[in-house]
């Protein structure tokens, strides 16, 4: 029975009460259109919510990344108006290398000055925006002017149905790419030593340097790669609403952290899997959109998201107490 | 000397111009268990360190197996068989016992990928190798101090070492997980390899070990069989001290008809303790030993307000108290001193005058503000009574000695009007030498301010020497009382190994 | 001998501000030099003690928080709702004489909401941080969206315009012949800074940062001081909610996002430490000044708004990079 206290089981459970909570409330929540673009919705907040669960499991905790992503996007789409190239795999490779390099720099102020993730990320971020809006431009580039190439990329769906009035939705096949993203994450941190060593860093610093885990390696790592994810997911999210707008992703960090800890991550590092992430964006996206359907009106979204986080938090400070209660008395 | 394992000889180290070693010599023969003994402070990290690779010596010769080795590193070292297990394991308590097991030789054999069943493989036999149950899937964190131990012995002994050295490792064990210990010790010997034990505990080191080296300073200062040393040679050589310890001895004097300073009668916790009755009396000292387990914490932080007890009464000079949070016991006179002086009981970068005044200052304020003069006259008083030698109370408690940031940690409570004070473990990780002077300041407050003392201590010695009365714990209830005068260190201990 | 030690002591913990000033110094004659006719105007510095105290408050905020060891991710959600509840307030009493001529009484009444919000806020995070034990972080980064998203409830989304004059005076008056807030900072300053050093709850604090266990067995009242700290912060965040709505003539529930970031960089530069256990207000209150300077002097050069972002992202990572270096020679 001890798969029934895995926190992946557990907020699994949550999410399907409020499944059919919300079902309840107006049925039209389970019919297929909108379950599909519950799922196109998770995409972009996923892809970014792998990069974070990586470095949380680490023990930081990363500010900058939707910074990153939209300099990653605008700087690719305005690179592609330029250069007037109409490849998709080109693009995608420069806002992910982009990424990187911006997550280098996180990783190494983390690194060198062991200083707090958390300030170093405020400060990464907040220079990378400066920039990009100060320096680039601030102007949007809209659906005339778009590479069509990614329009047309995004546009991709795996299942295509036609409703009885004639009109015609489909699942996205983004999905594919963010579940495709999801398993190498999970491969990684379950299959390789680097993630393994994510892990040991996140349980005991120390421990992990003296068994010889070459602390830079991961930190580079995890710092680099979750820019890559955030630089890719900005990309691909200019191509899913046809606008590239350099002030987008303000405030996503909060959205995206809070599913990470929603899907059972621990802040203090050493806890967390991709599955749990997943169904923790799931249940997030799910209840921003569905606000309409249960007719709320949509200025309360703050207000939810909110309130979710602080439930979540909650319920993950009282299992840890008593973890560390447990560890306590044996 | 041909079956020397590894030989250091005129070893010299220094740091930034200060020697940490200096002409320091230890051989350890194959397969023999030998003691490093010394004070805090007197080099015996420096050299584990120069062991593993960690230091390059400034001046002196290393040979391992007969063969001089010129620059060790710690992977040279590990490859030669030597394997440190550091006090605080190094373990990650996020991950499983296979996991933990595995990790070093993954990245060892420089693997790139995670093989689940190899790792479990790999685990199941480092378990096999020292003969003890061990759960692979348990996350270490779960476990007790004693099976984090055991993972990082088992860890140690699986890269075909022939030298494991321990650092301090009975600091957090209660005696019967140390007889496991010195059982595991015995076995791997007796596979031919030998065991370094590095400790300041003088009992234990005469009781496990075949040759002691002693050394202070930084340099050798004596080595040889262990029967060559008796406790009192041994101190010598450590301290460089002569140290005579008189037991206490009680003297009721006209306190006798008082009503006693802490009694406790029916004092129960469910799952932890029941019907506990205590008594002590002014400028009495009560020893309290008991295996881990046996509810001896639980009990004092019921007394202290940490976890208030469900039943039972406590009574502070005749006065009922029912403490429920440690304000209340501070309140009602009750004081603790916590076990790990450095993590629970100072605040290292703050000043002696905030460390001494800390539970002091709401009582300081004459309306909202801190009355400074009278702080100021309160920490020089406390100063001077606890002798701490500082030239004023500015000073940081981070850059005090041992013995002294202990009476830092006591002076407190002189100021909370404190007459029942609890130690826990009151010398624990404290030099042989500022042991006894804490020893004489606890005995100086117990007798100068009538103070009714329980003393918590894993070491009997301290307890028979300390104390008037010792009484024991087992399986949540107090089983006995001795008395000082009349029973011994020996006798005490059969009496807790019969617990087991 | 006791005196020289004495002295000595003094002056390493006055290096940090020592330093400080120096920074300030430098900055200042770096922007004389750079645009010696436009920086040395009166008017420049004038409007400096308009701006800055609403910052500084907020950083002195983030400061108190800091010495247990926290973080307030909350404060501009805070300040801005309290804003917008006192505006909401005028609007409702105001008579037909419009929100300009509001009564001193309808005034003040509006200012104990304002302040109360903060007290409530601040007792909200305090009680999620002591009681449910989540961490700040987590804490303040949820209840900083439920009070932002509360203000977009209460306003729908755009701003509250027109405050009572007596209201702005506190933004944009004069009192002695000074701006009106930077006679309140200076006031409220002192009282922090008295509070910190010579009452009980100060010295807690600071003990309580220095190592949280040893306070527990030491008896200090954990809990109570931790939310006591909240509640200030709560309260001073309120305090710069009123000086900004009453400066601005408005309130939003989106101004001043910026600040967060800078009042966590503030207070680090003030010599904070973000592990706990150390901080003074005259050391936030120089670093406030100096980075002002900073900013106007940019300003004056025509440096965009986004281009300032990008400097005070950019002076952080340099603060973190010089403390590790002193560090590292220490």
């Amino acid at each position: 029975m001890a798969w029934l206290r895995r926190s992946e089981v557990v907020i699994a459970g949550i999410l399907l009460l409020a499944m059919i909570g919300i079902g309840l409330v107006n049925p039209a929540f389970w019919q297929l259109d909108n379950l599909f673009s519950l799922l196109r919705s998770n995409v972009i907040i996923g892809i970014m919510a792998l990069g974070v669960l990586m470095i949380m499991i680490s023990g930081g905790i990363d500010v900058s990344f939707p910074a990153f992503a939209v300099a990653a996007m605008y700087l690719t789409v305005k690179g592609m108006l330029w250069t007037g190239y109409d490849g998709v795999a080109l693009p995608f490779l420069t806002a992910a290398t982009m990424g990187a390099l911006f997550g280098c720099l996180n990783a190494f102020f983390v690194y060198k000055f062991r200083m707090i993730p958390l300030i170093v990320t405020l400060g990464t971020g907040s220079m990378v925006r400066g920039f990009l809006l100060g320096v680039v431009g601030t102007s949007m580039i809209n659906i005339n002017k778009m590479p069509d190439v990614l329009i047309d990329f995004a546009k991709t769906e795996v299942i295509s149905m036609t409703k009885a009035d004639g009109t015609t939705y489909g699942l996205t096949a983004m999905v594919l790419v963010y579940f495709g993203l999801a398993i190498l994450v999970h491969l990684i941190l379950r299959y390789t030593m680097i993630g393994r060593g994510i892990y040991a860093l996140g349980g005991d610093q120390e421990a992990a340097s003296r068994a010889g885990f070459d602390l830079r390696k991961v930190i580079f790592f995890i710092y680099c790669f979750a820019g890559a994810l955030a630089g890719f997911a900005g990309l691909l999210h200019s191509g899913m609403i046809w606008l590239a707008n350099p002030r987008d992703f303000v405030g996503l960090e909060l959205d995206v952290i809070a599913a990470v800890v929603l899907g059972g991550a621990s802040i203090f590092g050493g806890r967390g899997t991709v599955l749990g992430t997943m169904l923790g964006v799931f249940m997030l996206v799910m209840v921003k959109n569905s606000l309409i359907i249960m007719k709320i009106d949509t200025t309360w979204q703050r207000v939810v998201v909110g309130v979710i986080i602080v439930i979540a938090t909650a319920v993950t400070a009282w299992r840890d107490q008593k973890r560390k209660a447990r560890g306590d008395r044996t | 000397m041909t079956d020397a394992f590894i030989e250091l000889r005129g070893i010299r180290k220094e740091f930034a111009g200060v020697c940490a070693l200096d002409d320091m010599s230890l051989t350890i023969r194959a397969g023999e268990i030998h003691c490093l003994a010394g004070e805090n402070g007197s080099g015996k990290s420096t050299i584990i360190k120069v062991m593993s690779g960690v230091y390059q010596p400034d001046a002196g010769e290393i040979r391992i197996q007969g063969k001089a080795v010129h620059h060790l590193t710690p992977i040279a070292s590990i490859d030669r068989g030597i394997q440190v297990i550091y006090q605080d394991f190094s373990l990650f308590g996020n991950l499983t016992v296979a996991e933990n097991l595995a990790m070093n030789t993954q990245l060892r054999q420089k693997r790139r990928l995670m093989n689940w069943g190899r790792v479990r493989a790999i685990a199941r036999d480092a378990v096999d190798r020292i003969g003890v149950d061990l759960d692979l899937d348990a996350e270490v964190g779960n476990l007790p101090t004693a099976g984090k131990q055991l993972v990082a012995i088992a860890r140690a002994l699986m890269s075909d070492a022939r030298l494991i050295i321990m650092d301090e490792p009975t600091t957090a064990l209660t005696r019967r997980e140390v007889e496991t210990l010195f059982r595991i010790v015995k076995d791997i010997q007796s596979r031919g390899i030998a065991v370094l034990f590095v400790s300041h505990k003088i009992r234990e080191m005469m009781e496990i070990s075949e040759r002691i080296t002693v050394m202070r300073n930084g340099s050798l200062v004596a080595d040889g069989p262990v029967s060559d040393f008796d406790e009192a040679s041994l101190i010598r050589h450590m301290t460089g001290l002569e140290l005579n310890s008189k037991p206490y001895v009680w003297v009721p004097g006209d306190r006798a008809a008082e009503a006693p300073r802490l009694e406790v009668s029916g004092l129960g916790l469910s799952d932890a303790f029941e019907d506990v009755d205590l008594t002590i009396r002014a400028g009495e000292i009560v020893g309290l030993s008991g295996l881990l387990g046996s509810g001896r914490t639980e009990l004092v932080l019921s007394l202290f307000g940490m976890i208030p007890a469900d039943r039972g009464v406590i009574r502070v000079d005749g006065k009922e108290v029912t403490p429920r949070s440690t304000q209340q016991a501070i309140a009602a006179g009750i004081a603790y001193v916590p076990e790990d002086r450095l993590s629970e009981g100072l605040f290292l970068t703050q000043g002696i005058d905030r460390n001494i005044l800390c539970t002091s200052y709401e009582s300081l304020a004459s309306g909202l503000t801190i009355d400074q003069g009278r702080a100021d006259t309160l920490v020089d008083d406390t100063i001077k009574a606890m002798q701490i030698a500082t030239p004023s109370g500015a000073k940081l408690v981070k850059e005090l000695s041992g013995g002294n940031q202990q009476r830092v940690v006591l002076g407190r409570w002189l100021l909370t009007d404190a007459r029942v004070l609890i130690l826990n473990g009151p010398t624990v990780g404290v030099d042989v030498g500022s042991k006894a002077e804490i020893h004489h300041k606890i005995r100086d407050l117990a007798v100068e301010h009538g103070l009714a003392v329980l003393m918590i201590s894993d070491d009997v010695l301290e307890l028979v020497q300390n104390c008037n009365r010792i009484v024991l714990m087992h399986r949540g209830r107090l089983t006995e009382g001795l008395d000082c005068a009349t029973t011994s260190e020996e006798a005490v201990s059969e009496k807790l190994k019969a617990f087991t | 001998m006791i005196n020289k030690l004495d002295f000595r002591a003094i002056l390493n913990r006055d290096k940090n501000i020592v330093q400080l000033i120096v920074m300030t110094v430098l900055i200042f004659v770096i922007m004389t030099a750079l645009s010696p006719d436009k920086f040395l105007r009166y008017y420049n510095f004038e409007s400096i003690t308009y701006i800055f105290p609403e910052l500084g408050l907020l950083s002195i905020a983030m400061m108190i928080a800091m010495l247990t060891g926290g973080i307030d991710l909350s404060v501009v959600g805070i300040a801005n709702l309290s804003g917008i509840l006192a505006g909401i307030l005028f609007k409702k009493l105001a008579d037909e004489t419009g929100v300009a001529d509001t009564g001193l009484a309808v005034v003040l009444l509006g200012g104990v909401v304002a302040l109360g919000t903060g007290l409530v806020a601040g007792a909200l995070n305090g009680l999620l941080i002591t009681k449910v034990k989540i961490t700040p972080i987590l804490a303040t980064l949820g209840t900083g969206q439920v009070f932002t998203g509360l203000a977009i409830v209460l306003t729908g989304g755009p701003a509250i315009v027109g405050f009572p004059e007596h209201w702005s005076w506190v933004g944009n008056g004069k009192l002695l012949g000074l701006a009106t807030p930077f006679v309140l900072f200076v006031l409220i300053a002192i009282a922090v800074s008295f509070i910190l050093v010579r009452t009980p709850l100060g010295v807690n604090l600071m003990l309580i940062g220095t190592n949280p266990k040893a306070a527990l067995f030491a008896g200090l009242k954990r809990e109570r001081m931790v939310f006591y700290s909240y509640m200030m912060t709560g309260v001073l965040a309120s305090i710069a909610g009123i000086m900004l709505s009453g400066r601005t003539n408005a309130a939003k529930s989106d101004y001043g996002t910026s600040y967060l970031l800078q009042a966590v960089l503030i207070a680090v530069l003030g010599g904070t430490n973000p592990a706990g256990g150390k901080g003074r207000v005259l050391g936030v209150a120089i670093a406030v000044i100096a980075l002002m300077l900073l900013s106007s002097g940019f300003q004056i050069l025509r440096f965009s708004n986004h281009l300032i972002d990008f400097i005070w992202g950019a002076f952080l990572l340099l603060v973190i990079a010089i403390n590790a270096y002193k560090n590292r020679v220490r």
